[in-house]
């Protein structure tokens, strides 16, 4: 079993899968890309998730060059830069939302090159009340350094394990995760196919034998339906693009806030049934 | 040729990358977890291979007699003459078919791909070299092609397009970001990860995730290999310096590697100075650029103060990108080549002497590298050598410099 699960195990994110696991439910992670439609869309909508049912939310740093991102997300970051969009602004953003919401686990999400630009990217982010951190491009042999970093302050690396992961390769990923594992359902881009529920049981069921940490579900889960079905055999779902794309045909704050925390309530609803 | 000097005593000394793919800090493998099993795969496949006697007799059989190689070397007389210092010595890339050195990383890799068995490639292109060289090896052993190409690029360089769908390839427009190579490459990245069950991403370049900047460099040595045994015997020595342009870097690192272990050869590789380095407006990451995380490895890259990559130019559509092979970032830390740049103005400059004095159309990329010795040849004595790689040849280039010339074809 995982011992760097041990390394944090009062921040907000063991807290929160602790709750959960009381309350036998399963977590509802939700993915926005930070400044996308626009600066003043981000705070207000993470509380609008949260108050819709989510329980981790995840906030995108926008990247030029989103490689491993399907459409919905790449015009994310392109619009989030182009209204000037910094890792610096994301931060305060988590530091503007925690002024309301100290309980909930707030996630960055990203690519490498963001964080090797800022200085002292950890203690910063730490400050803000960043709990977890995900790098789409730092598999684990390249993520020493940066893990270390964030431990030192409390920060969780978030590991992926992907379909061509071998069994051997998901047991050392798990052996040194921490916060939680994200399982990638599907091969591709974010946002793209569609997963097939069976394979990801069949993964997740041998991801929660070899490890204690908690083992949630993301790419191509677009609706509620999707998200009770693979809700069976995780411990959390994160549903992303399908929410960006509904950020992106809202017309203002209010609507966005009315938008997301409807499609949140109802997605909890469906995990929750 | 003679064949004891054939090889080249490169690896005794120098051996460069790890087993886990770094050029000292540089180079590794930043992608997706789903991809790491498919490079784990390739890794081991090429290490199965490349000392392989029937592999390497298929290669070496493709390189001569569908390519065409050993290309030639070629002293520049008239050229030598009228810069009036080093005598200047062209390895001709651009006789290779296709017409540029591109051709020998594809054969390479689709043999691999053939014998991994996947019966579809892709690439990404800039120029459209690559893409050209893809699809004609594509062609030839009858595998399904898809080219992703920015959409700028498409335009810039449409003859490549016609090419590369004239021996069956797909060319796939790319609309995102800035529409150039950067963006063809994170398409292609997207697709790898998507088909990857199916599909062999066929790397133009010495950049990628490792084993990526390896197998390239190690297929386009051949270049190196041929020169500098083509200069003993031709010359009776080694070259003072060696040229090449470096987009990506693989004409450049294909060149060099050969050379790494002879001291007293100079290893000069020329960026993309586009309107000059003081201007922002460039494609020169060695000369301007951070140590910076793109397209899976770790090398110097031109971004922003918040990690943003950042546009490049470059009147070179295959010089036009922002990142630079792993190994070029160790070589210039470790002092063992030097990068210089030269401005689209004078790699135009450049390319107009080439056409008049020496009859040789180059590529506008390889141009670059022609800049470089217009530059530095006349201070240098007689008895000095220079070797450049003449990479490509510029055909593809025509419409632009015409473009430039004001004159509508």
């Amino acid at each position: 079993m995982s011992q760097s699960h041990q390394q944090n195990p009062t921040g907000r994110i063991a807290k929160k899968f602790a709750e959960l696991n009381g309350q036998n439910k399963t977590a509802l992670v939700t993915f926005i890309t930070a400044g996308d439609p626009g600066p003043d869309y981000s705070v207000p909508a993470m509380h609008a998730l949260v108050s819709g049912g989510a329980d981790l939310l995840e906030l995108g740093v926008p990247f030029s060059d989103p490689e491993a991102d399907g459409p919905a997300i790449q015009a994310a970051n392109q619009r989030a830069l182009a209204q000037g969009m910094t890792l610096s602004k994301v931060l305060d953003m988590v530091a503007e939302f925690r002024q309301q919401d100290d309980s909930t686990p707030v996630i960055l999400m990203g690519y490498l090159n963001s964080v090797l630009a800022m200085e002292e990217f950890a203690q910063r982010a730490g400050a803000a009340g960043v709990d977890g951190l995900i790098m789409v491009n730092l598999p684990m042999e390249e993520a020493g350094d940066l893990r270390e970093a964030l431990s030192a302050q409390h920060i969780d690396l978030v590991s992926l394990v992907a379909p061509t992961s071998s069994d051997e390769r998901a047991q050392a990923i798990a052996d040194s995760a921490s916060g939680f594992i994200y399982y990638v359902s599907l091969k591709g881009a974010t946002g793209s196919g569609a997963l097939v529920v069976e394979d990801v049981a069949q993964r997740t069921k041998y991801l929660r034998s070899i490890t204690d940490v908690p083992v949630c579900v993301g790419f191509g889960i677009k609706d509620a339906a999707t998200a009770a079905a693979v809700a069976q055999h995780a411990d959390g779902v994160v549903v992303g693009s399908a929410l960006v794309q509904l950020m992106a045909e809202s017309g203002s704050v209010e609507e966005a806030v009315t938008r997301l925390q409807d499609a949140t309530a109802a997605i909890r609803q469906g995990i929750n049934a | 040729m003679a064949e004891p000097i054939l090889e080249t005593n490169a690896s005794t000394t120098y051996a460069q990358p790890s087993a886990d793919g770094h050029f000292g800090q540089f180079g590794g493998r930043f992608v997706a977890e789903t991809l790491t099993h498919a490079l784990d795969g390739l890794a081991q496949l090429y290490a199965d291979y490349k000392d392989d006697p029937e592999f390497k007799r298929e290669l070496h059989e493709d390189l001569a007699h569908f390519v065409g190689r050993p290309t030639p070397l070629y002293l520049a007389e008239r050229l030598t003459e009228s810069l009036g210092g080093a005598a200047i010595y062209l390895k001709r890339e651009d006789l290779n078919h296709t017409g540029a050195h591109k051709v020998c990383n594809t054969i390479g890799q689709a043999l691999l791909a053939k014998r991994m068995g996947k019966p579809r490639v892709i690439a990404e292109t800039g120029a459209g070299q690559h893409g050209v060289a893809t699809a004609t090896v594509a062609a030839r052993l009858g595998l399904a092609c898809d080219v992703y190409m920015g959409e700028e690029d498409v335009h810039r360089q449409s003859l490549n397009v016609y090419r590369m769908k004239l021996m069956g390839a797909n060319v796939i427009p790319v609309t995102s970001g800035s529409k150039t190579l950067k963006d063809a490459m994170n398409e292609a990245m997207r697709d790898w990860v998507t088909n990857v069950d199916n599909t062999h991403y066929i790397i133009g370049t010495v950049a990628g995730p490792h084993p990526y900047p390896m197998i390239v460099r190690d297929f386009a040595s051949i270049i190196g290999q041929e020169a500098r045994a083509q200069m003993l015997q031709q010359v009776g020595k080694l070259p003072d310096v060696v040229v090449a342009c470096v987009g990506g870097g693989s004409n450049a690192m294909g060149i060099f590697h050969p050379f790494i272990n002879d001291p007293d050869v100079a290893l000069v590789g020329v960026e993309a100075g586009g309107h000059g380095l003081h201007t922002g407006a460039h494609a020169a990451p060695l000369n301007d650029g951070k140590v910076g995380v793109l397209h899976g490895n770790r090398s110097y890259l031109m971004s922003d103060a918040d990690g943003q990559v950042m546009e490049t130019h470059s009147v070179s559509a295959g010089l036009d990108y922002p990142g630079v092979g792993p190994e070029h970032a160790y070589l210039k830390d470790s002092g063992r080549a030097t990068y210089a740049a030269a401005t689209d103005d004078e790699a135009m400059e450049a390319f107009r002497m080439l056409n008049r004095q020496e009859g040789i159309l180059p590529a506008l990329e390889t141009s670059h590298a022609l800049a470089w010795v217009v530059a530095n040849a006349p201070s240098m004595s007689p008895d000095q050598t220079i070797l450049v790689n003449l990479s490509g040849r510029g055909d593809k280039d025509i419409l632009t410099v015409a473009d430039i010339d004001g004159i509508t074809l």
